[in-house]
């Protein structure tokens, strides 16, 4: 059977955008981006996906907002509260025993899985030794991260999150309101790096001793997802944990091996030690 | 150019069946007790389910069937390999997708009329990917979600199923589901198991 219009229009457009501006969609979940994408025609008003591409190629200005929707937001604080309980009582005893703690957090989004990390290494008493790196493509995203500044009306969601998760703290200590806004306390992003990075096209830029990488792998098929896992292992440390999102794993990956499995209900795995 | 559906054999409709997908919320366990179990052993497609379930808690749809049912019922996870003869429930806060690879993917983005998972998600990714050869079934539910994955679905070529609405526990949605594809079969439940044995017999 021949290709269907909208398929062959699809892949062109992700095709310029990689020539274009560099950000690499090709190996997405296509069931996924094309729903984002049709949602962007909408917006947009385009008629066809092969208008978009026109728009985007000539109109640089439009790029950040077709971003938004070829990249995925959602995201909470504590969000999967009994995997950052794992976290608490599977990893962090281990973490422990290190003078100084890198922490990467791959696709950070808007911030929230990076500080949900700095509360609960704040409890446990690492912060002071840690240094977090959360990384994304999207820089809106990114900066807000940066900001730390959250509606207010998502407080309740993550107070209770924060507690489900083992909270040992009031999450109140952390922020402060103003209008309408929950501004995350600055001494939470004092050891806190928020960067452009992206999974597929970019290298390693440091050795550490987690990486938490949630709920982004499941946008990648599993040629990116390899790669974005290859990513992982070299970063990490023998014996250095990575925690998955709570429907994503290892077993489809070339990297299954590379690993054991800490926590398979929460997706927490270590790093090999041999040679 | 001459499309290979145009050399299928002129057998039933059904005999190409590679997929069913059902959507279904409020009275999902009691309807889905009246089909599941009864699709026998060696069944041989996959069957894909979205349930409407509150966010934020495990589902137990799983342990209901698992003793049940004759064939192997999971939930799915990302990039499961599509295995005919398994029932997937898409798992609660995640839309379910169907990849032109048949595998399962998932996605957290924002929920469709209110819900996450979405049938319509389902729905459309699959009509995408099996075109004629997807069997989709509205069943009992208070939403307007999955009408349009069905018209999908109809659109593609896809066979469209629907409980009869004055006999479902919620109406809402198996009406919505009519009123978008009037030439979708009613049936009641156990019609709607039999038609699947048939479908495959
Ligand atoms: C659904 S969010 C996950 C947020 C957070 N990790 C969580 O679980 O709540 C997915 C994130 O992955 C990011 N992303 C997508 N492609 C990426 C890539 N190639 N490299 C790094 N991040 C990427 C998106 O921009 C988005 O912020």
């Amino acid at each position: 059977m021949s290709e269907l219009t909208h398929d062959i229009e699809l892949s062109l457009l992700l095709e310029a955008i990689f020539r274009r501006y560099h950000y690499d969609f090709r190996g997405y979940s296509m069931a996924s981006v094309k729903r984002r994408v049709h949602q962007a025609k909408e917006h947009f008003r385009c008629p066809t996906i092969s208008s978009l591409q026109d728009r985007v190629l000539h109109d640089p200005s439009v790029l950040p907002k077709l971003l938004s929707y070829l990249t995925v937001q959602v995201s909470d604080l504590f969000r999967d509260p009994a995997y950052f309980r794992a976290l608490r009582e599977l990893v962090i005893p281990h973490l422990k025993t290190y003078p100084s703690l890198k922490v990467w957090v791959a696709g950070c989004s808007t911030g929230e899985e990076l500080y949900s990390l700095a509360i609960l290494f704040r409890e446990e008493g690492l912060e002071e030794r840690t240094m977090f790196y959360g990384t994304d493509i999207n820089p809106d995203a990114l900066q807000q991260a940066d900001a730390g500044v959250y509606s207010l009306n998502r407080i309740p969601q993550f107070t209770e999150n924060h507690r489900r998760a083992g909270g040992k703290s009031s999450l109140s200590d952390y922020y402060t309101a103003n209008y309408g806004a929950a501004v995350f306390d600055k001494s939470l992003r004092q050891r806190a790096v928020f960067s452009d990075h992206s999974l597929v096209s970019d290298e390693v830029f440091a050795e550490v001793q987690l990486v938490s990488c949630r709920n982004v792998l499941i946008y990648f098929d599993l040629e990116i997802q390899n790669r974005a896992l290859g990513l992982f292992q070299d970063s990490l440390v023998r014996k250095g944990f990575l925690g998955l999102g709570a429907k994503e794993s290892l077993r489809y990956s070339q990297y299954a091996e590379s690993f054991v499995e800490l926590s398979r209900e929460e997706r927490l795995y270590q790093k090999r030690g041999g040679a | 150019m001459i499309s290979s559906r145009s050399t299928s054999l002129p057998a039933t409709k059904n005999a190409r069946a590679a997929a069913i997908a059902i959507g279904v919320s409020s009275g999902a366990v009691r309807a889905l007790s009246e089909i599941l179990p009864l699709l026998p052993r060696h069944f041989p497609l996959p069957v894909l389910i979205v349930v409407h379930l509150p966010p934020g808690e495990k589902s137990a749809l799983v342990d209901c069937f698992e003793g049940k049912c004759q064939i192997a019922i999971r939930e799915a996870e990302d990039k499961d390999p599509i295995v005919d003869g398994t029932i997937y429930f898409a798992p609660p806060d995640y839309h379910l997708l169907v990849e032109a690879d048949r595998r399962l993917s998932l996605s957290s983005e924002e929920p469709v009329l209110f819900s996450r998972p979405s049938i319509d998600v389902l729905f459309e990714s699959a009509a995408d990917v099996y075109g004629a050869a997807l069997i989709g079934i509205i069943l009992t539910g208070a939403s307007n979600d999955g009408a349009g994955g069905l018209k999908a679905i109809v659109a593609a070529g896809g066979t469209a199923l629907v409980q009869r609405p004055d006999l479902a526990q919620a109406s809402e949605m198996p009406q919505a589901a009519l009123d978008a594809c009037p030439n979708a079969l009613v049936l009641t439940l156990p019609q709607i198991a039999n038609y699947l044995q048939q479908t495959v017999a």
